[in-house]
């Protein structure tokens, strides 16, 4: 009975929901829903578009692609003067520095987990761009929610090697208390939020505070990071459709590195990437090239602006390649070839586009890499030793 | 405010509605075949002494007091789920919209997982966060979100997150017609993670203070609203705000021969079979409402039976895994030598909620009070 009531009270409420729509579409500025006969265009409360007289399966292929934005060529070479990001030498200097850094800390602690002194770690080898880029981009109270291949996010926010150390090996100075594994990061004083196993869980949480930031008014935004396999979890469709639904200054980074563990994206998906899903939950889009730093760095600005601004959602769908295995419990030889690996890793690696950019600049010298090189090693090892 | 029509079929249990059975038979007949409400009488709590001026509401619209007064003292809070905005499939959003505005009070789109992640979200970033889930039989694509993110949130990340300001309400329980999907009670799955608590208010003056409980909590809370309370409860309902203890059982009847034990709408169940009982066996069963599932008074439950020495658990969800058999083990570890027969437990059978069937599926006052006389005469 109460079922019943409930129906009568909504069937009671449809005239008031219709003659309400009616209302906004007209302060919309478009059409009342008044079914008019041989209206010039459809008028459906579900849809504004065009009529169609003539039968037309419209396939994907028809679709333009989203195109790669990038600002350096292979070479660390400008390709569009006018898309260079002005930056002091110290600004790119750091990004460098820091990628090396996180380069280093993960060989480290990778071998340290064959050596039994870690039980588990995942490197982010050929992706130091995706964060490095984007983080530098955002502001330091933007909150992160992170999937578990960011460590360089929290690495340029400030977290140090000791910390990062600490969690790995879950020791008393583990901010987490030692309850997660390894490379489940999560510092509030950094605002990353705590990392969790669970893929894609993150996305729907992030469309939340960002809701909350904007209800606050507190100029901050958002930013999830997910891999283009977590992309086709319910989770991501989930939190697509809130953000654009509920206006959330949110901006959904997608790392579309090649592979989910095994599973190459050709068996994760068969639209244009993650892009793709952009328009279809009406979501500002861009893809660019994910291991052009400064290509990275110019859309998170832009992403990151117009979200406050519009308090709309952005999509960025950053390209790059997997260069290490998923974790240390993944040997990746078994489902790729060692050569693609060897060719990704020679022909494009972010770390040494970065580094031509800079030599091109006059800011960087081999010098400087290699006592860079070993200051961040020696860093790490100390870490290690301490931990 | 219930209608007429609604008190006239709960008085006398019959539809007035088609018999379905396609044939004009006597009014009699249709009193016993076509039976489409839950048989209970619901028992109304006195009205509460010191806590000021009160206004006679059924438990959606104390639940709906509940949610304006947080929307009122809390400026951060916002509440949001599916069809809340016009006021909710049963009414308990009403006008909170037209009060509070869009921002705080609005639709979702159709997805549970979004609901609770989304609002997991709001919570981590200092919003106090009501999420509605229509039915509680649709809270499973929020599982994961649920028992995987909200239960453990501060435990991973060593307390420097949390999601304490969530709550999530859904609509709970048999109502009469509901069947597989519309009459649900899945408390004992969120028992399980750790994490989670679960509250379940068997009436309007209850149901206030709890949920403001839940909100005001510092942990995430699921709330489940017997939904055929919704009109069928009514009592008088503090205006202002008040808090009730969540943890805590209440000892509705005292009593020393038999312990029952219930929740949300079994619990008036449980109070006419203890008349029941006194009237026709002439003893006096201790009523126990439970409260709260998760962390569940273990002490008023075991203080009470080791007083009687027999218990009785009832819920309307199936019994494998259902909340009773945790509730059986404590009391088995903790009172075993003053039981004087094992516990009983009444409860749904392990298939799906049934339609038609509803009546003989339910652990209603005549299988309670079978389980009583059994336990009597162990």
């Amino acid at each position: 009975m109460a079922l019943q009531r409930c129906t009568k009270h909504l069937f009671n409420n449809v005239r008031v929901c219709t003659s309400l729509i009616q209302s906004m579409m007209c302060s919309g500025g478009s059409t009342s829903v008044n079914p008019k006969p041989d209206a010039d265009t459809p008028i459906f409360p579900g849809v504004q578009s065009q009529w169609a007289e003539s039968l037309e399966l419209i396939h994907p292929h028809s679709y333009n692609k989203f195109p790669v934005y990038r600002v350096m060529d292979r070479n660390g070479c400008i390709l569009n003067p006018s898309e260079e990001p002005q930056l002091e030498s110290e600004f790119v200097e750091r990004m460098y520095r820091t990628m090396i850094l996180l380069n280093t800390m993960d060989t480290v602690l990778y071998e340290s987990q064959r050596q039994g002194r870690i039980s588990f770690y995942m490197t982010t080898f050929g992706e130091e761009a995706t964060l490095i880029g984007s983080a530098a981009a955002l502001a330091y109270n933007d909150l992160v929610y992170a999937q578990y291949r960011e460590t360089g996010v929290l690495l340029w926010r400030g977290f140090s090697v000791d910390q990062f150390v600490s969690q790995c090996f879950g020791n008393c100075e583990d901010e987490g208390k030692g309850r997660q594994m390894p490379v489940h990061y999560g510092s509030k004083n950094h605002h990353f939020v705590t990392i969790s196993s669970p893929l894609t869980t993150q996305l729907p949480q992030a469309v939340g505070s960002a809701y909350a930031y904007k209800l606050a008014n507190n100029g901050r935004c958002v930013i999830a990071y997910f891999g283009e396999g977590a992309a086709s979890e319910g989770d991501a469709h989930a939190a697509f459709n809130f953000a654009a639904t509920l206006n959330c200054p949110v901006i959904f980074f997608c790392r579309n590195n090649g592979y989910a563990i095994s599973t190459p994206t050709h068996e994760q998906y068969r639209g244009d990437g993650i892009a793709g899903h952009g328009p279809g939950y009406g979501i500002t889009t861009v893809r660019v090239d994910g291991n052009d730093t400064l290509a990275v760095y110019q859309v998170t600005k832009a992403s990151r602006e117009y979200a406050v601004k519009e308090n709309r959602p952005v999509l960025i769908e950053a390209m790059t390649y997997r260069l290490g295995h998923h974790s240390t419990s993944d040997d990746s030889s078994a489902y790729r070839s060692l050569a693609e690996v060897k060719e990704w890793g020679s022909l494009d690696s972010p770390i040494s586009r970065l580094r031509q950019y800079l030599a091109l600049k006059g800011w960087w010298d081999d010098a400087k890499e290699r006592s860079w090189k070993e200051e961040t090693r020696k860093m790490v090892v100390n870490s290690l030793t301490r931990a | 405010m219930v209608s007429p029509v609604l008190r006239l079929c709960m008085r006398y249990r019959v539809t007035g509605l088609s018999s379905g059975t396609g044939q004009k038979s006597p009014a009699l007949f249709h009193k016993f075949i076509t039976k489409r409400y839950v048989e209970f009488n619901f028992s109304p709590e006195k009205p509460c002494e010191g806590k000021g001026e009160t206004s006679r509401m059924n438990l959606c619209q104390a639940i709906n007091s509940a949610l304006h007064t947080t929307l009122v003292n809390d400026p951060t809070a916002v509440v949001f789920g599916e069809d809340v905005a016009f006021g909710g499939v049963f009414r308990c959003t009403l006008d909170l919209q037209k009060r509070f505005g869009k921002d705080r009070v609005f639709n979702s789109p159709l997805c549970e997982q979004g609901i609770v992640g989304f609002g997991i979200g709001c919570a981590v970033a200092g919003t106090t966060a009501v999420a509605e889930v229509q039915f509680a039989d649709y809270i499973f694509p929020a599982f994961d979100q649920l028992v995987n993110e909200a239960a453990k949130y501060r435990y991973r990340s060593g307390n420097q997150f949390d999601c304490g300001k969530l709550t999530v309400r859904a609509a709970w329980g048999a109502v009469g017609h509901g069947s597989l999907y519309h009459s649900q009670s899945p408390e004992s799955f969120f028992a399980h993670a750790a994490g989670l608590k679960i509250v379940i208010p068997r009436g309007p003056i209850k149901a206030k203070g709890l949920l403001l409980a839940c909100i005001q909590d510092k942990d995430p809370c699921i709330f489940f609203e017997p939904k055929v309370l919704y009109r069928a409860a009514v009592e008088d309902v503090p205006v202002k705000e008040y808090t009730l203890p969540l943890g805590k059982a209440d000892v509705l009847v005292e009593g020393d021969a038999v312990t029952l034990i219930g929740w949300g709408t079994e619990v008036h169940i449980l109070k006419e079979v203890a008349d029941m009982a006194k009237e026709q066996l002439k003893v006096q069963c201790e009523v126990i409402d439970l409260v709260t599932i998760n962390p569940w008074d273990v002490e008023t439950v075991c203080n009470s039976v080791k007083k009687t020495g027999r218990v009785i658990v009832a819920h309307e969800a199936p019994l494998t895994g259902g909340f009773a058999s945790e509730i059986t083990a404590v009391i088995q570890e903790e009172c075993f030598l003053h039981l004087e027969a094992p516990v009983q437990r009444v409860t749904g059978f392990d298939t799906p909620f049934p339609h038609v069937f509803e009546p003989f599926y339910l652990p209603d006052k005549w299988r309670c009070f079978d389980a009583v006389k059994k336990t009597l005469t162990y």
